[in-house]
């Protein structure tokens, strides 16, 4: 039986017949429309994240199963103390799959441990949130055809989001991949990374401003720059308009480059750029569904 | 220098660093097993200037050496038997260690859950680095204590 913990627990050719399934669903939905008929998706999510939530149980609803489960720990049993380990032997009595989101580092390989049913890790604390990663992997891959050569821009807390390591760590296995990070000095991309990048030769650009290197980007990651992780106010109020996307960044850009956001976005990108068609992080959203189809039928051996 | 009597069956742990011999002794749990132990401590050494040794007569199955390679992997271990020598065990970095080190991450599931192990996974081996199978934090093994 196989789970979902990590982007890496799938080779790259598992992602590639994942990601083939997902565009499939994407093009035939009626053809995926009852595969899942009598199967059970329980969510169980010890912290909110609605959005989390309901693309799974979208997902799961669009292949003909059915969902049941938990928004917050507080509904949970957790609240009366119940162990991970000892939650997920019930649930594996009441569902066919599970996504789990914990605040705990972890929980989801626990709870896979003891489980009797695929487990799928939903976010686990700052740790991992794999489907972000495939549903970035799917969103570049389906718009560009490929996953190779790209030079890739991620921008904003570069420390902090674990988004933007589980991607820069899914990214490094395929050829011709450049990185150009661009933080304030605070919010660099932590050391461990760095090293890895230069063991493994693969090359790399830490910048300060996006408008320097918006040329040369084939794609962009954004993230969010908080207030809260600045030392002082002065620095952050020198620096935050150096990572909020707007038009005049946009016209610096290539033409074909693609503009990816986890979401939710606050002011890190301007509204007025929605409209652009290489704004995509509207439609990472939808693929963030085909590849949690994908994967419920992968783990439940279905396709 | 000192003598201490020679054993009919058991190990002799040497070229331990001076002064980390207490520390293996806990980590072995020979305060538990009935069995002699004796420390020498900063005993003279050509190889290092000093050094700690731990004999330990106990039944050669016993003793837990991957606890011992976590903690140095540099140690000499010598088998005992009748009285002999009959092996020199090369000790190696295990590839994942149970409840020899606990988790220090407080985000961690091993905070909360209840009698999980704790499992380290040996991640670089040259740099003598494990991390905790669950969250991935670090341990940096050659400040081991």
């Amino acid at each position: 039986m196989k789970h979902l913990m990590t982007p890496l627990d799938f080779s790259v050719e598992e992602l590639e017949k994942l990601f083939l399934l997902a565009n499939d669903i994407e093009r035939h939905p009626d053809k995926y429309a009852h595969d899942c008929d009598g199967k059970i998706l329980a969510t169980c999510f010890y912290e909110p994240s609605t959005r989390t939530r309901l693309s799974f149980e979208s997902a799961m609803l669009r292949l003909g199963g059915q969902v049941l489960g938990f928004s917050d720990a507080a509904s949970s049993s957790a609240s009366k103390g119940e162990s991970v380990s000892d939650t997920i032997r019930v649930i594996s009595c009441f569902a066919h799959i599970c996504a789990m989101r914990h605040h705990k580092e972890g929980a989801p390989m626990v709870a896979a441990t003891k489980s009797t049913i695929p487990v799928i890790n939903a976010g686990d604390g700052g740790h991992q949130h794999p489907t972000q990663t495939l549903t970035d992997l799917l969103t570049i891959r389906s718009m560009k055809g490929r996953l190779n050569n790209f030079t890739v821009g991620l921008c904003g807390d570069l420390k902090f989001g674990r988004t933007v390591h589980s991607l820069i760590h899914a990214l490094i296995r395929y050829s011709g991949i450049r990185f150009i990070f661009i933080s304030p000095e605070e919010l660099r991309v932590p050391d461990y990374i760095i090293e890895e990048l230069r063991e493994k030769q693969i090359p790399f650009e830490e910048v300060i401003r996006l408008e320097d290197v918006m040329g040369s980007l084939d794609l962009l990651y954004m993230t969010r720059v908080q207030r809260e992780r600045f030392f002082n106010e002065e620095d952050y109020v020198r620096l935050k308009d150096f990572y909020i996307l707007d038009k005049k960044k946009m016209n610096l850009a290539k033409s074909d480059m693609l503009v990816l956001h986890p979401l939710p976005r606050v002011n890190e990108i301007s509204v007025e750029i929605d409209n652009d068609p290489r704004a995509v992080y509207f439609k990472q959203v939808q693929y963030g569904v085909y590849v949690r189809m994908a994967l419920i039928l992968t783990l439940l051996g279905i396709r | 220098m000192l003598n201490v009597g020679q054993i009919e069956e058991g190990y002799v742990l040497d070229h331990i660093p001076a002064g980390k011999s207490l520390s293996i002794y806990y980590h072995l749990q020979l305060d538990q097993p009935d069995c002699s132990v004796a420390i020498i401590k900063n005993a003279r050494s050509n190889k290092m200037g000093k050094k700690d040794i731990l004999k330990v007569e106990c039944d050669i199955d016993a003793l837990d050496l991957d606890v011992l390679a976590v903690i140095d992997h540099n140690i000499t271990v010598n088998v005992i038997k009748d009285g002999e020598i009959i092996e020199k065990k090369a000790l190696v970095l295990p590839g994942e260690i149970t409840n020899i080190l606990k988790c220090k991450n407080p985000r961690c599931i091993t905070s909360i859950e209840q009698e999980l192990p704790h499992i380290f996974v040996l991640a670089d081996e040259e740099k003598e680095i494990y991390r905790c199978k669950y969250c991935e934090e670090k341990y940096d093994m050659t400040r081991f204590e």
